[in-house]
């Protein structure tokens, strides 16, 4: 268990070390940064003031060193436009972006496990066909165009709803459905492909056998077994959501820290484009680790000898 | 390794109509993509500032002289939307392609050598997943100026994961199979055993992966382009048309439902079809 950690915790370092440094790389991709910060009508004297104020005109090894540097030590540098620490900025919008994949998350688990479930048990009905249906539904919605439709009908129509913004709790319902689309088509075939499996196998024969009723069965000795690799599952798709709720807070006006990433892209605001893409990244990682841990932990056949 | 998958009688009914399905939307899709500039009926790109949003032929006040209505700048709503089938087709096949060949080299490299090769394949594999795909794809694209070619190229390097997992495990278990050895002790080479043994035994599982790619580049184009950072104006992408119509889309819904509904259709069907190959094929697609 131990040595299965360190490797994990080795692997993670050395991932989060060269996101790092293809972060660098992407933000230095335009050439100069000095000029495009500048904006098109500055002077040439305006020009070689910003390099000298950003550090712009040291050679970019040193640059690269000092950002790396700098990040180990949690100082992700200083914003162009925004005129704050990048760490200030990311931790001040983090809230909102960690509401929205949760809430994303906790709608997708709602949905995908009793249907997961429902078509485990009535595997080869129609009612199975029609949750397989829905999977490929939701994997084909483009979450953009989603968010405006529940705009128009939710929001407009209905009234149900606040259509943009993040005054309050039902702000976040229609973003959270249309992020939990993304990850309910993976969640619910996972659910019902262990479920099956689960259902097939000798200790669900016994409980049979032992004259458990049925929902006891289901849900105490199959949904158990079904549930590690959906846990597992979840915990990493919580990180492609975060990374990709960009659009969505964009679509919703929510001010998290995908909504300050594309703010930046924008305004060519470098620091700050670097540093989402790392932490975003940090994040994943330490999901995907969260999810090895909780398979172990879940599952004691994992942990080996 | 949890392979459920159960083929009863009344499965294989449902599946081969869903399959068709979505080989007809494919096979409609492919046809106006390559047929575009001779099938719209008007100039896609023609402005016509008197004519501004005209509804739909089946909605009050609309005319079959232009059936899906026109645009905030008067631009035959039917012919954009067949151009923008053209762009989304384009745009899958070509990022699928890129992603493709970069995926599978690595894979298959990965699987067939082992060993620290394949270490380094897979902390490759896993260093991708950690990059959040949307954002640096709209950095790339923010930094250096929207392209169709700078689109396909960044999209095509950051989406060859799934390739690569797939090619690097269907290797692995072709390299352990009988012919393979056979063909070591005939004294084939490294390259002719990939070329000839390895690969044709996996491409039908890489053509699945395919499919799922290419509705993958798309639906991502479409996201790219409503952002503003991706298919340049003014070629009529889907995902742009929804972005351009969404002042309107309050007042006239339609706007956003007819590029929204065809780009949703477009990607079940190549999902539909792709599903289909994969039970006829016996292929796995997930790690």
């Amino acid at each position: 268990m131990l040595s299965f950690l360190t490797r994990r915790l080795i692997v993670a370092f050395l991932v989060a070390a060269t996101v790092m440094t293809l972060a660098f790389i992407l933000t230095r991709l335009s050439g100069d940064l000095a000029t495009s910060i500048a904006g098109p009508n500055a002077t040439e004297a305006d020009i070689d003031a910003i390099r000298k104020a950003y550090g712009l005109d040291r050679p970019v090894l040193a640059q690269f060193f000092d950002w790396v540097g700098r990040a180990l030590t949690g100082d992700l540098g200083e914003s162009y436009f925004f005129k704050a620490r990048v760490s200030t900025l990311i931790a001040e919008r983090m809230p909102v972006t960690f509401t929205l994949g949760l809430t994303g998350l906790v709608i997708a688990l709602a949905v995908s496990l009793p249907l997961g479930i429902l078509a485990a048990v009535r595997e080869n009905t129609t009612l199975d066909r029609c949750v397989q249906l829905v999977a490929l539904l939701g994997q084909a919605m483009p979450s953009f165009w989603l968010g405006l439709i529940l705009m128009i009908t939710l929001g407009l129509q209905l009234g149900w709803l606040p259509i943009s913004g993040t005054g309050s709790w039902q702000h976040f319902v229609m973003p959270g459905i249309v992020l939990a689309f993304s990850a309910i088509p993976a969640l619910t075939r996972l659910t019902r492909a262990g479920m099956i499996q689960a259902m097939g196998s000798d200790y669900i024969r016994t409980a049979r056998a032992k004259g458990l009723s049925r929902a006891s069965i289901l849900l105490k000795h199959a949904l158990r077994n079904a549930a590690i690799p959906v846990v597992a599952i979840a915990a990493v798709q919580l990180g492609f959501m975060l990374g990709g709720s960009i659009v969505i807070e964009q679509v919703f006006a929510l001010h998290g820290v995908g909504y300050l990433a594309w703010e930046s892209i924008g305004k060519n605001d470098f620091p700050v484009v670097q540093a989402v893409v790392l932490v975003l990244a940090v994040i994943y990682v330490a999901l995907t680790m969260l999810a090895d841990l909780m398979n172990a932990v879940l599952d004691p056949r994992l942990r080996g000898p | 390794m949890s392979v459920v998958s159960v083929n009863a009688g009344p499965k294989r009914g449902w599946k081969s109509v869903s399959t068709w399905i979505g080989a007809v939307i494919v096979g409609i899709a492919t046809f106006c993509a390559l047929a575009a500039p001779w099938i719209v009926p008007y100039d896609p790109f023609a402005q016509d500032l008197g004519k501004r949003l005209i509804v739909p032929f089946w909605m009050a006040g609309g005319s079959t002289e232009h059936l899906l209505g026109t645009d905030q700048l008067g631009r035959d709503y039917l012919s954009r939307l067949i151009w923008g089938c053209r762009i989304s087709m384009l745009i899958g096949v070509t990022v699928t392609v890129v992603s493709g060949l970069i995926g599978i080299a690595i894979g298959v490299l990965g699987g067939f050598l082992g060993g620290r090769v394949d270490d380094a394949v897979l902390f490759a594999i896993t260093t991708r997943l950690s990059i959040p795909v949307v954002l640096v794809a709209l950095a790339v694209v923010g930094l250096l100026g929207s392209s169709m070619t700078l689109l396909v190229l960044t999209l095509g390097l950051l989406l060859w994961d799934r390739f690569a997992v797939v090619a690097r495990s269907t290797t692995m278990q072709v390299r352990n199979l009988d012919f393979v050895a056979a063909a070591w002790c005939a004294g084939c080479s490294r390259f002719r055993i990939l070329a000839r043994e390895v690969l044709p035994n996996i491409a039908s599982h890489l053509v699945v992966v395919a499919t799922l790619e290419v509705a993958l580049a798309i639906l991502l184009e479409a996201a790219l382009s409503f952002l503003g950072l991706g298919v340049p104006p003014p070629l009529p992408s889907w995902g742009l048309m929804i972005a351009e119509a969404k002042d309107y889309m309050f007042f006239s819904p339609w706007v956003i439902v007819i590029p929204g509904v065809a780009l949703f259709v477009l990607v079940l069907g190549i999902n539909l079809l792709g599903d289909g190959l994969r039970d006829l094929f016996g292929a796995r697609t997930d790690p």
